[in-house]
């Protein structure tokens, strides 16, 4: 082991690793939170829907687009003076995590919109037609209806957010990406690119293998 | 007893407007199969949607037992339509839920305990006949079993009215019947009142007792069904009523084949309201000197009975031809002599 990766300190790839992990994992119950909740507000504000209304429509709507056209690593430069306000300084896995939610919900709110659009309307309507209230709606119809299309887009947003930890590493925010980068890379130690790739690529099939028996379980259709 | 008085529903699109339910009266009594039939686009599907109110009415009223549904409060109107149930042409049953889960939606939504819950679907589930098919997802359902749960849940509140938007037109013939078997069985065991709407005039003929005709948002034809099958009087009642009859030109041709029997007399037995048609037949073959040949016969089933005609030759002594007429008069069948040889 030693000898095929010469440079490697197997402490500090563990900790690169828990980082990464952990910027992933809470980034990303923010991203479902967010995400879920411009979702439901696209969808449900959208005209013909249960709570048209043009101006909510707009705002939410544009604030997907307009964050989803931002590429992440500019991102990460704009709302620096917000992380900095927020934390103090924009190193580390925490420091990370505002551009990592603000990066990823916008893409998770624009799938759960797709995802409950593709809920059938006349269940809708047969919810209706029972007397249901409009939050028993969203929770007993639309989300659960949708939640293969959730869980499946909600896999996609994980994997699309390690890809982005491993950028924010790049500025410092720790990880696989950081360790890659400031003791491989710059140093010209490849043995911890290789690495720290295969790590990546451990983690992101981990992620999909999950996400992926989890969808086809709550698959009744 | 339901009221619908001057109901219009005007839908307007970007230019123009278009009158969906046009100045619609109608009232339905308490426990009868009110059938309305129309072509695709006249309308249909809009007016029961009025009823509870999942379209909003441009103008008029709609008045279940007493109670103005148009003039409801959303809260109020969510509450009503608890006791208004509705089924629909693909089923709308959630996928994510089983058989059971699904019939307990309404009961949820309507505040019903768990315990309650778990009794009545069990109720609904021995009444429309899918007892074993608890854990079932929709999804390993047959279109037929799939309308069972959709009925079953649209039963669970004890509804007064029961709403059915083409409620047989995604089945085959045989589950058509049987899902008709089950609504006119759920009519008479709950005294419930069913409105159904449809554009397949078998649907009308086998289970409503009165049934309205809709063509471009209006009424055009409406009444108890065998008069109107008997008297169709509007050209498009006409088309439906042949729909299950036949035209009346296949009759015709068969007059003239008729005529050309030589041997004894063609008679031609006309039935209204007959509901012991079956018998009749055998009966006069039993206690008369005749022989009977069938020519031809089209004789429909209804809520009423059976009506339609049969031509029959028949053979024999003098005496007893007029003997066997004589006794079919006796019913409620009509006789006439066509021909005799
Ligand atoms: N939401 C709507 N917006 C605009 N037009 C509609 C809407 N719903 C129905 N219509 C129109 O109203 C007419 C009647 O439709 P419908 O009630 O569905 O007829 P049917 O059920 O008899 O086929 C049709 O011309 C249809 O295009
Ligand atoms: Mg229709």
């Amino acid at each position: 082991m030693a000898n095929l990766f010469p440079n490697i300190d197997w402490m500090d790839l563990l900790l690169a690793t828990g980082e990464t992990l952990y910027m992933t994992l809470v980034a990303l119950v923010g991203t479902l939170v967010l995400g879920t909740v411009l979702g439901l507000l696209i969808y449900l504000s959208a005209p013909g829907n249960l709570w048209e209304n043009k101006i909510v429509y707009l705002i939410t709507a544009g604030f997907v687009n307009i964050f989803r056209a931002i590429p992440f690593i500019i991102l990460i430069f704009l709302i620096l003076p917000l992380t900095v306000l927020l934390f103090g300084t924009f190193r580390g896995p925490t420091a990370a995590l505002p551009a990592l939610i603000l990066g990823s919900a916008p893409f998770y709110g624009r799938l759960v919109e797709i995802a409950l659009r593709e809920v059938d309307h006349g269940v809708i309507e047969a919810a209706k037609a029972m007397g249901a209230k409009t939050s028993t709606i969203i929770f007993k119809v639309l989300l659960k209806e949708s939640m293969p299309a959730l869980v499946s887009g909600l896999t996609v947003t994980a994997i699309a957010l390690i890809g982005y930890t491993a950028v924010a590493g790049s500025i410092g925010a720790g990880g696989l990406g950081d360790y890659a980068y400031f003791y491989g890379f710059t140093r010209r130690d490849m043995d911890i690119v290789y690495v720290c790739t295969l790590l990546i690529v451990f983690i992101v099939f981990i992620f999909q293998f999950i996400g992926d028996v989890i969808t086809k379980k709550i698959d009744k259709r | 007893m339901i009221v619908i008085d001057q109901l219009s529903k005007i839908f307007k699109t970007n230019e123009h407007e278009l009158k969906a339910v046009d100045d619609l009266s109608l009232s339905i009594e308490k426990g009868e199969i009110f059938g309305v039939i129309g072509y695709s686009g006249a309308g249909k599907s809009t007016f029961i949607r009025l009823i509870n109110r999942l379209e909003e009415p441009t103008s008029g009223t709609v008045e279940i037992e007493g109670q103005n549904i148009t003039g409801l409060a959303r809260h109020d109107l969510r509450v009503k339509r608890q006791e208004i149930g509705m089924i629909f042409q693909h089923f709308n049953l959630l996928w994510s839920r089983t058989v059971e889960e699904n019939i307990a939606f309404p009961l949820e939504i309507a505040g019903t305990s768990k315990a309650n819950i778990k009794v009545r679907v069990q109720e609904l589930i021995d009444l429309v006949g899918l007892t074993g098919k608890e854990k079932n997802y929709p999804s390993q359902l047959s279109g037929g079993q799939k309308q069972r749960v959709g009925i079953a849940r649209a039963l669970a509140n004890k509804p007064k009215v029961l709403l059915c938007d083409e409620a047989t037109s995604a089945l085959d013939p045989e589950t058509t019947d049987s899902i008709l078997a089950l609504l006119v069985d759920i009519n008479e065991k709950l005294g419930l009142t069913i409105i159904l709407i449809t554009h397949e005039m078998h649907v009308i003929q086998k289970i409503c007792h009165n049934v309205a005709v809709m063509e471009a948002g209006r009424i055009v034809e409406q009444g108890n069904v065998l008069e109107v099958f008997t008297h169709p009087k509007k050209p498009v009642t006409k088309k439906f009523v042949e729909q299950v009859m036949g035209k009346p030109n296949d009759e015709l041709t068969d007059d003239l084949l008729i005529e050309h029997i030589s041997d004894g007399h063609v008679l031609k037995l006309t039935f209204v309201k007959e509901t012991a048609n079956q018998a009749i037949i055998s009966e006069v073959a039993k206690h008369y000197d005749v022989d009977i040949n069938i020519i031809q016969g089209n004789i429909k089933q209804t809520q009423e009975g059976a009506y339609g005609s049969l031509y029959l030759q028949m053979t024999g002594d003098l005496s007893a031809v007029e003997q066997a007429m004589q006794f079919i008069r006796s019913t409620s069948v009509d006789v006439e002599v066509i021909a005799h040889g």
